[in-house]
């Protein structure tokens, strides 16, 4: 367990939770991260270049920069996000939350966009979801199929991108979490914003970067009404525990083994 | 800005003939005109008080829990040991009218800033609106902006809309009222104030920039609303920006940790002025202003323009002389402007330059120090006659129909697509979400423990009897906390009346008031600050007079939180409470048969205390499963919601000697300090018990089970399928 690194939390895998100017979800997420869970997290400023102390970075929710231009349009040019293209490409973990998930967009490190909702109204709401993949280091402590409980809150969650780019996604298997009913079907009346495939989460090829609308720091306590986030930290922990055990090939070893039965595209 | 030639300028300031003879006299000597639009602004109803402060003196305002109470910004209570929370509600009626969505998310970056003001950091806020009949376009218009513009602000800075309520009313056609309150949290050791002290020390300026916007919005707030004014109004309303907002939180919240900052204020209504006033006031101190180096948003502006402005999301502090460089610098890093406009002198002066130029001169404490006036109070003959009115030849009308009707009322039915607009999980504290009878947030920095906040008030009790809406309303939101579990510990109060120049404004806010002091000093709950809106009329008339009152509790252990729908089959269900009800006032009465009329059951506020200390007792020894308040529709209704909310069915028998022999008054009467309650078997005799040694009266009514609502009484059997309940509770419009 020890192994020098802890800081204030403990032990467990760094983690970087990032502060723009207008997030809202950054001391939620290290409440989760620090206080739940005891991992050793910072803050981060959004003029950071550095990132290097970290194996994990989180872009929480909120309204970056007002969310002006577009939502994450603004934060996607930030100082702390040109350190973050490093930081995934250099294989670090990239978690982006709600308004996180608009800025991994729109600093293009996944693909498509999140338009205003269906019904062009912001929603607060539990929701089903269903886990697609397991193989990712943000998902392996959940059930293939699963269906857990998150809660939303959000008005441009509506994901889309054209229709070459979602067949690509899909035959890569690169859609983590979708929007279903409590029996788990892709039933219309669960998908909360009128996102494409109900798409809620969405990984890249390698692994390491996932990015979802529903707030998992939200439901990682059951006095919260719900504990389905709490494993998606954990099991960044153990995806952390194994990458170590590994040596120091860690990065590559580890995205190799996301990377088996994904699509050779990119 | 003078409107014509004809108009003396003090009447263009807004000034009474007598309050410039005031001013004159209290100065030694004519003001200049930008003193006199200071005086204009500081004087107004929406700032003074004028009318209100008499009767305010009369409500109980400390308590041991209480660290500030009204004058300040916010009121301050201990809700755990070292753990403070900071509560006030406020008006922004005038603007919504105008401009429903900047109107209403204005209102709600102007409370979070009050809260701040002490120190704290907000955590949730409520809402309490009133609008007319949603079947009028105009007025859906209305209510669709100001929740779009309390979600837009709201969502935008973090802090949870946890709770609200909307009834709606022919009265608030042309005159809607939104009400918004905000609780934040700070350790008891640190709540700061907003006196201004220390000669010497820096005034500084932070947030976003001044300009034209809000110009004498304070005293638009003081007038009655003509509906060709609208226009011309317009630029009273002030335009929010929740992202400079929630910037101006989080870099307050860190200046306030320098140790730096000796007091601070928002500044809101009457912008720089009132700010400089107050602080200067409480302190017993004077300033220097220099309006050259206020940031302003656009060139040409006046120095009465910038005195004036409401400008939103700015503070005004007080710093160490020596450290001013240390809070500016937080403030920068926010990316906020932030400079140092003046300092603080020993002689209570406040003196305004604008360069070298010296553009007023005034005792901060003559601002500050508007005349009340009290007006002959008088209930209008047709009132009486109203409240008196005999309801025995209402005809009755077919109960399933009925129910169905009410639940499906604008004022009863589930408001779910309104909070599901409202970020409510925010701050990850939410244990109970708005749909209950109250909110309840965790206290991360003081756990198990949690608070519940309800909002509550009934304008149509308080228009037929002021006093009885009054300590309703307090009856109503502390009952509605206590059925989660919590015990009342402090309420604020927003009061929403007519033209109080009138008699029976007068009469009515003597009442109003009355009624909540007398509530509150019966249940040992005090009042830690208000809000008071009045002019709330049109050319239609003055809205019923419409207060409304925020309950904070405290509960010992979130995990004893009791939800508000049947949670298990064979469950037995009890009414516990008052056994007093009536047609008059209910929402039945206007719903069904499109009267407001008859004598609201005043509240017995002994038995109301008693019953709001057996179900915290009850709830943490885990006797009940269940437990939702008696409002608007009365008993059947509740049971509907009670059975709509939980999926389950219940089979119930009303019993005659209890219930009288008007079914409808039985099943729709309204009446305070009542509540549905549902107890596993096995503990009902315990619970019977308690009951019992706490004076509270209960009925058995039945059992929680199966999917159909059922009752009898008096030979009178129907029932309905809960889904169809559900369906009609739902039926939003």
């Amino acid at each position: 367990m020890s192994t020098g690194q802890e800081g204030p939390g403990g032990g467990g895998p760094r983690f970087g939770v990032v502060v723009f100017p207008g997030s809202n979800c950054d001391r939620d997420c290290v409440h989760v991260l620090r206080h739940v869970l005891g991992y050793p997290t910072e803050f981060v400023w959004h003029e950071e270049e550095d990132l290097s102390g970290f194996d994990v970075v989180v872009l929480p929710g909120g309204f970056s920069y007002g969310d002006y231009l577009r939502p994450g349009a603004v934060a996607a040019t930030s100082p702390v996000v040109r350190a973050l293209r490093r930081f995934a490409r250099a294989g670090g973990l990239v978690l982006g939350i709600c308004n996180g998930f608009q800025v991994l967009l729109e600093a293009g490190l996944l693909p498509g966009v999140l338009l205003r909702n269906r019904d062009a109204t912001f929603r607060c709401a539990w929701v089903h979801l269903r886990v697609e993949r397991t193989d990712t280091p943000f998902t392996a402590l959940y059930a293939p199929g699963e269906v857990v409980r998150m809660p939303i809150a959000h008005g441009d969650g509506r994901y889309t991108a054209p229709w070459e780019v979602l067949e690509d996604l899909e035959r890569a298997g690169q859609v983590v979490f979708r929007y279903v009913d409590r029996d788990g079907r892709t039933v219309p009346e669960a998908n909360p914003n009128g996102s494409c495939h109900h798409i809620a989460g969405l990984k890249n090829p390698q692994g390491n970067v996932l990015g979802l609308m529903p707030h998992p720091e939200r439901c990682s306590e059951a006095v919260l009404g719900g504990e389905d986030g709490l494993r998606l930290f954990q099991s960044v922990e153990l995806w952390w525990r194994r990458d170590r055990a590994a040596g120091p090939e860690r990065a590559h070893r580890a995205l190799d083994l996301q990377d088996s039965g994904v699509g050779r595209r990119r | 800005m003078r409107a014509s030639t004809q108009v003396p300028e003090w009447e263009a300031a807004g000034l009474r003939r007598e309050e410039y003879q005031r001013v004159c006299e209290l100065l030694g000597r004519q003001p200049n005109s930008t003193e006199l639009r200071m005086f204009g602004v500081m004087w107004s109803e929406h700032c003074a008080y004028k009318h209100s402060r008499p009767y305010l003196r009369r409500l109980p305002t400390s308590g041991p829990r209480v660290l500030r109470g009204p004058g300040d910004n916010a009121g301050v209570v201990e809700v755990a040991p070292g753990l403070a929370a900071a509560l006030k509600v406020e008006s922004h009626n005038h603007p919504s009218a105008v401009d429903p969505f900047h109107g209403a998310a204005t209102g709600v970056g102007g409370i979070l800033r009050d809260v701040l003001s002490m120190g704290a950091r907000p955590v949730a806020l409520l809402d309490s609106l009133r609008f007319g009949p949603p079947e009028d376009p105009e007025s859906r218009r209305l209510r669709d902006g100001v929740v779009a513009g309390i979600s837009h602000y709201g969502n935008s800075v973090g802090v949870p809309v946890v709770g609200g309520e909307i009834l709606y009313e022919d009265c608030y056609r042309a005159n809607p009222l939104v009400n918004v309150a905000c609780v934040g949290l700070v350790p008891s050791s640190r709540v700061f104030g907003a006196a201004a002290a220390g000669p010497g020390n820096a005034v500084v300026y932070a947030g976003a920039r001044t300009g034209r916007d809000g110009i004498g919005g304070a005293a638009f707030a003081s007038e009655e609303l003509a509906s060709s004014s609208a226009e011309l109004d317009r630029k009273a309303v002030q335009i929010g920006d929740p992202f400079a907002g929630k910037l101006l939180i989080e870099a307050t919240l860190e200046a306030l940790q320098t140790g730096a900052v000796v007091a601070l204020q928002d500044m809101g209504a009457a912008g720089i002025t009132c700010a400089a006033a107050e602080m200067s006031a409480r302190g017993k101190v004077g300033m220097v202003l220099h309006l050259e180096r206020v940031p302003r948003r656009e060139g040409g502006m006046t120095p009465v323009e910038v005195l004036l402005s409401e400008s939103q999301e700015r503070m005004l502090l007080v710093v160490q002389r020596g450290r001013e460089e240390e809070v500016l610098r937080v403030y920068r890093r926010w990316g906020l402007r932030a400079e140092v406009v003046g300092e603080v002198t020993p002689e209570p002066v406040l003196r305004v330059y604008e360069g070298d130029r010296l553009v007023a001169e005034l005792p901060p404490e003559a601002l500050t120090g508007a005349p009340t006036y009290r007006v002959r109070e008088e209930e209008p003959p047709n009132r009486r006659a109203l409240r008196e009115t005999d309801l025995s030849d209402l005809p009755q009308l077919e109960p399933v129909a009925a129910l169905l009707r009410l639940l499906r009322s604008p004022s009863v039915v589930s408001k779910r697509a309104v909070y599901t607009q409202y970020d409510h999980t925010v701050q990850v504290r939410t244990v109970v979400p708005p749909g209950g009878d109250a909110a309840v947030l965790r206290l991360l920095e003081a756990p198990p423990r949690g608070i519940a906040l309800s909002v509550d008030g009934n304008g149509r009790v308080s228009y037929l009897d002021p006093w009885a809406g009054g300590a309703g309303a307090v009856c109503e939101a502390t009952l509605n906390v206590a059925c989660v579990g919590a015990r009342p510990v402090a309420v604020t109060d927003g009061l929403n009346l007519g033209n109080p120049e009138r008699p029976e404004v007068a009469w009515e806010l003597a009442g109003v008031v009355d009624g909540i002091a007398d509530a509150c000093r019966a249940l040992e709950v005090p009042v830690v600050g208000g809000n008071v809106s009045l002019y709330n009329e049109s050319e239609a008339g003055a809205v019923y007079p419409t207060p409304v009152v925020v309950a904070l509790g405290v509960l010992d252990d979130v995990a004893h939180v009791v939800p508000a729908g049947f949670q298990a089959e064979g469950d037995l269900v009890v009414l516990a409470g008052s056994d007093r009800v009536s047609l008059g006032g209910s929402e039945y009465l206007r719903a069904l048969h499109g009267r407001v009329a008859g004598a609201p059951v005043r509240p017995d506020l002994a038995l109301h205390r008693r019953l709001l200390e057996a179900l915290a007792a009850a709830a943490q020894e885990g006797l009940v499963r269940s437990s939702h308040d008696l409002s608007e529709g009365g008993l059947l209704v509740a049971l509907a919601e009670a059975c709509a909310m939980g999926g389950l069915g219940a089979r119930c028998t009303l019993s005659p000697e209890f219930f009288g022999t008007r079914a409808d008054l039985a099943l729709f009467g309204e009446g305070p300090s009542r509540v549905l309650l549902s107890v596993p078997p096995g503990r009902y005799e315990e619970f019977a018990e308690l009951c019992a040694r706490a004076h509270v009266p209960i009925r058995l009514l039945g059992r929680v089970g199966g999917d159909r609502l059922h009752v009898s009484l008096a030979g009178l059997e129907f029932s309905a399928p809960v889904e169809e309940l559900k369906a009609a509770w739902e039926a939003y419009r």
